[in-house]
């Protein structure tokens, strides 16, 4: 904890990350952004030539579509919901007095069409459904996003508000898990390409209650799952910075994701936690960026 | 004991086959079993059986089959006679 503690104080005391008062929430600076950027170059220059195709969707997704997307069964600890204000005039005299009293004044907010992203993909399975069957030899996107979790945390590389790059690839089972396999391989290369240590081990995502125990067992049971951690904050318990999923037919079956031949579409995907990388960087390099050894800078800006 | 299972299976299993025409040993998983029916199915048998599965029993084996989860079932009722 206290390492934790403080290397999230020498950040905030370095300017990279800017405190707003909520655990998990922080402004970044323009040198904390230029190490995304430029790792986000990196990984392009991993899979930019797949002809995966570029779509960005803002970090709130249609609620309709989060409802259909079952998040809510796994993880509703961690869900983000969009409320407003929805009342009349006399309703925003009680609001506004409830304000002034301290009182609870987000009680009447109601929900509005739009839920925040839980995970970059999340939009994308219903979007690529409602085109029709994926084309011969399936799809590859390339998604980024700002993403929500409900999970305060002093940890800094446990953020509320953070960003994920992703690959997703749709296809035959076949087609998808060789999709995973080659980015397992490019994922350690490309980060012993900045001088990360990288460890891939078989993971599970934090399903919820005593029932999610069962649903985390069967996803290690089948290798679901992959993280690639890096040490951040703490040597013995490492920080997932990349994951490797395989859905099998679940999105595909969720949204009747159709391959060329009529099956139901397979799904797996690559996730970079950006913010985590970053701080992986920083925490193992320094904190500022011109001291970083030559290759590290090289790899990531080119000199 | 099976014919509760049979039961639970039907009602909370969604399998898209009848659950007459499974066999005890038949691979639930293979029979349609997703991930989350198997979570609904292990949430009746606990209520039904008034016991709660253990965190070691919490695991694809475990509702494989209707005869895996007789021999969940019967050793999680063993322990509690045993306590």
């Amino acid at each position: 904890m206290d390492m934790q503690t403080s290397l999230l104080d020498r950040l905030f005391a370095s300017g990279l990350l800017i405190e707003t008062g909520v655990d998990g929430l922080y402004g970044r600076s323009g040198k904390f952004e230029d190490v995304i950027a430029a790792f986000e170059r990196l990984i392009e220059t991993f899979g930019g030539d797949d002809g995966a195709e570029a779509i960005r969707f803002p970090p709130g997704m249609n609620r309709a579509h989060f409802e259909g997307s079952g998040y809510m069964k796994s993880f509703p600890q961690l869900a983000g919901t969009v409320h407003s204000f929805c009342g009349c005039e006399l309703d925003h005299m009680n609001l506004l007095q409830c304000m002034a009293e301290g009182e609870d004044w987000t009680k009447d907010q109601q929900a509005t069409d739009i839920v925040l992203t839980p995970a970059a993909c999340y939009p994308l399975y219903p979007t690529i459904a409602k085109r029709g069957p994926l084309p011969a030899g399936g799809g590859l996107f390339d998604l980024q996003s700002y993403c929500f979790r409900h999970e305060p945390s002093k940890d800094p590389a446990r953020m509320q508000l953070f960003r994920m790059r992703e690959y997703v690839r749709m296809g035959t089972p076949a087609e998808v898990q060789d999709f995973r396999q080659l980015w397992m391989e490019r994922g350690q290369k490309l980060i012993e390409t900045v001088g990360l240590p990288v460890h891939v081990d078989v993971a599970n995502d934090p399903f919820f209650g005593r029932a999610g125990k069962m649903l985390a067992n069967n996803q290690r049971d089948q290798n679901l799952k992959f993280e690639l951690l890096i040490p951040v904050t703490s040597t013995a318990n490492p920080t997932a910075c990349l994951s490797f999923n395989y859905h099998q037919d679940h999105f595909g079956s969720t949204w009747g994701l159709k391959t060329a031949d009529g099956g139901t579409a397979h799904t797996a995907c690559v996730g970079f936690g950006l913010e985590r990388i970053a701080l992986a960087l920083f925490a193992h390099h320094g904190l500022d960026t011109n001291d970083w050894p030559a290759p590290v800078r090289k790899a990531l800006w080119g000199a | 004991m099976t014919t509760i299972i049979r039961e639970l299976l039907s009602k909370h299993g969604g399998l898209p086959v009848s659950v007459d025409q499974l066999k005890d040993a038949d691979d639930l998983y293979e029979a349609g079993l997703s991930s989350f029916a198997s979570v609904q199915l292990m949430l009746a048998l606990e209520d039904e059986f008034d016991v709660e599965f253990p965190e070691n029993l919490l695991n694809r084996k475990s509702f494989s089959s209707i005869a895996a989860i007789a021999e969940a079932l019967s050793q999680i009722t063993e322990d509690k006679q045993v306590a």
